[in-house]
This record gives structure tokens, C-alpha cells and sequence, in this order.
């Protein structure tokens, strides 16, 4: 969860930037001015490392989400900025399944939430095959939420093996109120946007208004994939979301989403991974889109990365590419590989597909690789201790 | 209960403290692997998911024959080699 208050770029001291990848974690120090950064790691040297979370309640418990190479999923804890990491002590994992009923087993563990400020020690995580887990105790041990994991529609809202991402059926953008504990939303990659009211003993779909265009029903109750949800801290009512068919804005109690991706320029189109919120203005968001034509090639639209802000709610987009790559750069940005810091202005990072860190400190007006040749990035979280 | 030589991979020996070869006791595959959970905890569920499949990149060799189900008897003296398969990129 975004930490609210602004802060000068001078005291930028301890900023990390905690970086997942295909092969290992990497922590990216800055300097206080954000101008210098220092690469230490790896972490995890070969495991595929999906989200790595500072919890901003505590400020210096991190949690890694790995797939440990041939051996299976697990969640890692550091209570010394990844000086030492300790395995959970039962990792994420679906109950053994009865007679009769289908046998899931986590593939991998993907998507890592602290939870409600009130609740020191509560976190969420998001699995594949689709599932939503929850620790009481840090992240040393785990349980699922059954209200999720087995509502009696979770076959229906999550589908099957052919609804999934390329890596699998997914759960992420794991949301918790920041009013109220007991408000929580999760995107299922497909299936869907879905909301609790009792901190996830029931859910219901939230799709109203978000196309499926690959169902012949475009409009359908459940069944669409959010590439990324993300709810603004200081207006909680207030829900964007990336999605496979657009860009979309809910302002609740209405609860249909508005397709705010139409504004974009045609040539570019509203097909993403990422969405990032600004930290204290909720009109204010950043996406990287991606090539969603024909076979979806899943890369930067002509091979011109280039970020687009709104500033009004998604009524106009503005193309920020300056530093960027002009011509033949083909990579994209994975969902949860874009983020904003807290400092003013805003502090923007994106790890991309090919491997490098980009950095922003002007709110996305001027770009720079940070670092050049990391691994496959999956996941850059800003993080203050 | 069956006494049994257990030969461990290198991606294990994080979990095995650096060991390489235990000896240990289980009549079957499962209380092996239980009773390896329980020196190093932890080690069962790398090993087999929460449905006690074995995963699927990972092949327990008894007495140099490939065995998967985890009610496979043991006798006194067997041998079991755990190994990761060769895959990725």
C-alpha cells in the first residue's frame, strides 16, 4: 500500500526499490536525490521470484513470493532488508482434496498484500491456479481464505486451464480498504473483478460495465480479465483497472467502470499490463500499453515504449517517452513491474520483459535505465522503510 | 520400521543443512519423506504438493527404479536417490 504523504526529494534517503524476477530478487538503493542507485543482490539466485512487499506498517518486514526452481512454491520473510531470509513455515497450499473433489495444488505463489493497518501481521497473497491465502502472523504461515477458495461459484468465476495467463490461472490485485479492514477486491486473470464486505468470507463479481470481447457475450457478470486493479488510497471509492479489453475507472457507489481507455490515441490503443495511481491526486494515472492487436505480440505498440498519464481521470491522455527508446525497443512491462514512490513529484519505476529498470523522477517527463541487464522483471514494488 | 539410506541432489542441500546421504526409518515412501519433514522441516512439501503428488520436476529413485506413489513399501537396506530433472531455460 502506497505510503500517502509527500515527501521532498531530499529525503529520498532509504528509498529500495524491490525487484522480482524470472531468476532472483535485486533490492535497487537510491541516493536522496534519486539521481544514483545501487544494485545489491542477487537474492534467490535462479528461483523465479514474482512480487517482493515491504510491509509499510512496520517498515522492515519483506516478504519474496518464489517458485524455488523444481521445487515448488513458498513465500520467503526478511525482517533485515534481505540480509537473511527465513521459509515460511507452511507456505501457501490448498487443503488435500477429498473424494470427489478436484485436486488444486499452488503453482506458484504471485501476488503479496500487507493488510489492513489495523491488523499488524495480516497479509494476503494471490496464488495460480486462482486461489487467496492469508497469514495472521507475518508471513510464517499461511491458510486459505475458504470464503474465496471454495465458494461454491469459485469453479464459474475462475474457469479453467484455458482462461488462465500464459503462466496459469491467476489471483492478483489483492485490495484492502484502507477505511475498512473488511473491505477487500481481488482480480482473477480471468475471471473477473470481485469485492468482499466481510474480509473475504463472501464475494460478489464487479464487472459491470468491463468487456470480455473474447466471449461471445461481451458484457458478461464475471468472466473478464483485469491484467491490474488498483484502488486510490486517499479516495478508496475510486478503483482503475487495466484490463485485456481496456482501461477502466469506477467511482463508487456506481458501480459500473467507465472505459476511460477510448481517450487514448487509436494507434496506441488501451491494451496494458500495468496501472499506476498517483499517490495524493486520484485523477492522476500512468499505464504502459502493449501491442493488443491481432495475435496480441504483447510489446511496445511499433516498437515506441512510451508511457501515457491522465491527469483528469482518463478524459486525455499525454505520451511520455522522453528518454525513452525511439525505434526497434520491443519489450512491454508486466502488471505488477510499474510503480510510483511517494516524494514530490513522484518517483516512477518500470521493470520491463527484457530484462532493464527505468526510472523517472519527474512524474514520467524524462526517463532512464537505472540498470541495464537484470533478468525477466515481474515485479518492481517502491518501498520506504 | 524399514532402516533406509537417503541420497540427496545438490537443489536439497539447503534443506539438508549441507548433508548429502541420511540414514533414516519409514516403511513407505510417504513416512520417508515424513520423517525427512520432521529432521528438516520443511523439505516434504518441496518435494510433494498438498495432494502428495510428487512435483513435477522432482524423481525419487528406489534402488535405482523411478518411483512415484507414495504408498511404495520399503525394506531394510533400500536406497532412495531424490534429484531434480533437468529442465528450464
Amino acid at each position: 500500500m502506497p505510503r500517502t504523504s509527500a515527501r521532498k526529494p531530499s529525503a529520498a534517503r532509504g528509498l529500495m526499490l524491490l525487484v522480482a524476477t524470472r531468476k532472483g530478487a535485486f533490492v535497487i538503493r537510491a541516493d536522496a536525490a534519486r539521481e544514483r542507485f545501487r544494485v545489491e543482490g542477487p537474492h534467490f539466485l535462479g528461483h523465479v521470484i514474482h512480487h517482493v512487499v515491504l510491509d509499510p506498517r512496520d517498515g522492515k518486514t519483506m516478504l519474496a513470493a518464489a517458485r524455488t526452481g523444481h521445487l515448488g512454491p513458498t513465500v520467503f520473510r526478511s525482517d533485515d532488508f534481505g540480509k537473511s531470509w527465513k521459509e515460511a513455515a507452511r507456505p501457501p497450499q490448498f487443503p488435500k482434496a477429498t473424494d470427489g473433489a478436484k485436486a488444486r495444488a499452488v503453482e506458484h505463489v504471485f501476488w503479496l498484500t500487507p493488510g489492513h493497518a489495523s491488523e499488524p501481521g495480516v497479509w494476503f497473497a494471490g496464488t495460480s491456479p486462482q486461489g487467496l491465502f492469508r497469514s495472521d502472523d507475518g508471513g510464517r504461515s499461511w491458510d486459505g481464505v475458504t470464503g474465496f477458495n471454495d465458494h461454491p461459484l469459485y469453479g464459474k468465476w475462475a474457469g479453467g486451464e484455458q482462461d488462465g495467463t500464459p503462466d496459469g490461472p491467476t489471483t492478483h490485485s489483492v485490495l484492502v480498504d484502507p477505511r475498512d479492514a473488511r473491505r477487500m477486491y481481488l482480480g482473477l486473470s480471468g475471471g473477473g473483478v470481485f469485492v468482499s464486505d466481510d474480509r473475504g468470507g463472501q464475494w460478489r463479481p464487479l464487472n459491470r460495465g468491463s468487456r470480455a470481447d473474447f466471449f461471445p457475450d461481451p458484457l458478461p457478470e464475471y468472466g473478464q480479465d483485469p491484467h491490474c486493479v488498483a484502488l486510490h488510497p486517499l479516495r478508496p471509492d475510486r478503483l482503475y483497472q487495466q484490463n485485456h479489453c481496456g482501461i477502466y475507472r469506477l467511482d463508487l457507489p456506481d458501480e459500473t467502470w467507465v472505459r476511460i481507455g477510448d481517450n487514448m490515441p487509436g494507434d496506441v490503443g488501451d491494451i496494458g499490463f500495468p496501472i499506476v495511481l498517483h499517490p495524493r491526486d486520484p485523477d492522476t494515472a500512468w499505464v504502459f500499453p502493449m501491442d493488443g492487436s491481432d495475435v496480441w505480440p504483447r510489446v511496445s505498440p511499433g516498437g515506441k515504449p512510451a508511457v501515457y498519464v491522465t491527469r483528469d481521470a482518463g478524459a486525455r491522455w499525454k505520451r511520455l517517452d522522453r528518454g525513452l527508446p525511439r525505434a526497434q525497443a520491443w519489450f512491454t512491462v508486466k502488471r505488477q513491474a510499474f510503480c510510483a514512490d511517494a516524494f514530490d513529484p513522484v518517483g516512477l519505476y518500470f521493470g520491463t520483459t527484457s530484462g532493464a529498470l527505468w526510472a523517472s523522477t519527474d512524474e514520467g517527463a524524462n526517463w532512464a535505465c537505472i540498470v541495464p541487464h537484470l533478468p525477466e522483471i515481474y515485479a518492481v514494488e517502491a518501498a520506504m522503510p | 520400521m524399514s532402516r533406509v539410506e537417503v541420497r540427496f541432489a545438490a537443489l536439497l542441500h539447503t534443506y539438508t543443512r549441507g548433508a548429502r546421504t541420511v540414514r533414516t526409518a519409514g516403511d513407505t515412501l510417504g513416512g520417508v519423506l515424513d520423517a525427512l519433514d520432521r529432521r528438516f522441516p520443511g523439505i516434504r512439501f518441496r518435494l510433494v504438493d498438498e495432494q502428495d503428488r510428487l512435483r513435477r520436476h522432482v524423481r525419487v529413485f528406489l534402488n535405482g527404479v523411478d518411483a512415484r506413489d507414495m504408498t511404495t513399501a520399503l525394506q531394510d537396506g533400500d536406497k532412495l536417490y531424490i534429484v531434480g530433472a533437468l529442465s528450464g531455460g
